[in-house]
């Protein structure tokens, strides 16, 4: 493996080999041929009575939550229009961005599976407000996303792999402004809008479904222009504090939560109990993040709506890694592991199984350590 | 040719719900009950990445895939929701004294 030395003096060397996770390269034609493509997951045990309970939609507890979602977003972009250009505006920004910013990442994510609601239209409506707020073309993202649930963290398969190894830290930090995710989804909504897709999404979007990528971009790209036209008429950012800028000044909450997801678990194996974690968070950052810290229980039975995945948890947690009790608590035991990483440790967490559980699942990663 | 295979018994299937059934030459089905108290079938595998549609989830004439949350009416086999695109086949159900049989 090569090292860089890093330009300031006390980081000392950094790894400069990293795995290649892209799509198209040779670590995904290798994931394909070690079986670990569409392979064949560890569940825990559900009874199929508890399991259709615990499936069972209905429009109750979505609409509930979209109805306070949709009237905290109006309320906190009044007041912060009204109050602008005061300072006293700041603090409606702040709760606006990440209502905008954050809560459109687990918006998009419940409604593309389809799950938040009992009603199909009712998904599908929050699903394309939520993409375009959090800059995620619809139609790609619920391909990327069906690819994610196939192949977690399966590198060289995996397009949403969040956290690499060694860890890009320069990208998380600067994404907790949006600044470098926001980027990547312009450059892929001008790509979009010339009528043509990234290489690797074409990988998994269907080309029947290529033209409904290209029409969401070319609205979107209206809309950003309108928007942008309408500050320099008025000659004032406030059109785009509420149209896009959210998503960069709102983002950090996603990330903090998002980041939590999968970081320094395992790569590579096929029992979510390794590469996905579940961590306890306070109920505004469960609203905001719609309960997809029951991450494990989410990845092993996405059927479930996110209503419903605290008591999920409650069921099978005989079978989980004990849950982090909060945030802080499990950057306690990321930060380490990343650090290490980012020095070219290849080290990862196994988290010990209550004796309840059934073993992990060995085969396929036999060399699984910390 | 197609001929008739005794599947299950019909008290096997809850209302609204499936089971898979497994011929032994190897093909695996979907056996459902509508609501209406209604026997269907169709291939037990999603067209989508080929997972058992057996433990997803019926509600009314759908069936939602356990994995990515595809649908399909199960009367006709149409695929409904993304990522499910192509259609399930379907086949000829009947149930004669409490067994359901299917046309395969
Ligand atoms: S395997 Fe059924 S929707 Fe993907």
């Amino acid at each position: 493996m090569d090292y860089l030395r890093c330009p300031i003096p006390w980081c000392g060397e950094f790894v400069l080999d990293r795995r290649n996770y892209s799509l198209l390269g040779e670590e995904g034609r290798k994931a394909v041929e070690k079986g670990l493509a569409a392979a064949d997951w560890y569940h825990t045990k559900v009874s199929r009575n508890e399991m259709k309970e615990l499936m069972g939609r209905t429009d109750r507890y979505a609409l509930r939550d979209t109805a306070i979602w949709i009237a905290a977003l109006l309320l906190s972009a009044g007041a912060g229009i009204y109050l602008w250009p005061s300072w006293f505006s700041v603090p409606f920004w702040l709760a606006y961005g990440v209502l905008y910013g954050s809560s459109s990442d687990s918006r998009w994510h419940e409604c593309g599976h389809g799950t938040a609601f009992k009603t199909p239209w009712m998904n599908d409506v929050v699903h394309q407000i939520a993409c375009f707020m959090i800059m995620r073309n619809p139609t790609v993202w619920r391909w990327s996303h069906s690819r994610h649930h196939t192949d977690t963290i399966i590198v060289g398969r995996d397009p949403e792999i969040a956290v690499m190894r060694p860890p890009d830290a320069a990208r998380i930090l600067l994404n907790l402004f949006g600044i470098m995710d926001a980027i990547e989804a312009f450059r892929r909504m001008f790509i979009h809008v010339t009528g043509r897709l990234h290489p690797e999404e074409e990988t998994y979007v269907p080309a029947s479904e290529h033209h409904k990528v290209v029409f969401t971009a070319r609205i979107w790209f209206a809309i950003y222009a309108a928007t942008v036209a309408t500050a320099v008429w008025m000659g004032s950012i406030l059109p785009l504090m509420v149209i896009g800028l959210p998503r960069f000044y709102g983002a950090w909450h996603h990330i903090m939560t998002g980041v939590l997801q999968h970081a320094a678990l395992a790569d590579d194996v096929i029992d979510h109990r390794l590469n996905s974690r579940t961590f306890h968070l306070n109920p505004i950052s469960r609203f905001i993040y719609w309960n997809m810290n029951y991450h494990v229980e989410h990845h092993m039975f996405p059927m479930v709506p996110y209503h419903a995945l605290p008591r999920l948890h409650e069921l099978i947690k005989h079978d989980l890694p004990s849950a982090d009790g909060s945030v802080w608590s499990a950057y306690r035991t990321v930060l380490p592991v990343l650090l290490r990483q980012l020095r070219g440790d290849n080290v990862f967490l196994v988290r010990k199984l209550p004796d309840t559980a059934r073993p992990y699942r060995a085969e396929l990663h036999d060399a699984v350590g910390a | 040719m197609p001929h008739w295979v005794d599947a299950c018994a019909a008290e096997d299937i809850e209302t609204e719900d499936l089971i898979r059934y497994d011929h032994p030459d190897g093909r695996t089905f979907a056996i459902y009950r509508s609501p209406e108290d209604e026997f269907h079938c169709t291939d037990g595998l999603c067209t989508h990445e080929f997972v058992h549609l057996a433990d997803g989830l019926v509600q009314g004439c759908l069936i939602e895939c356990p994995m990515h949350n595809g649908v399909f009416d199960y009367r006709t086999g149409k695929a409904k929701r993304a990522p499910a695109y192509e259609d399930l086949k379907t086949y000829q159900t009947k149930v004669e004294n409490g067994r359901v049989l299917i046309e395969i």
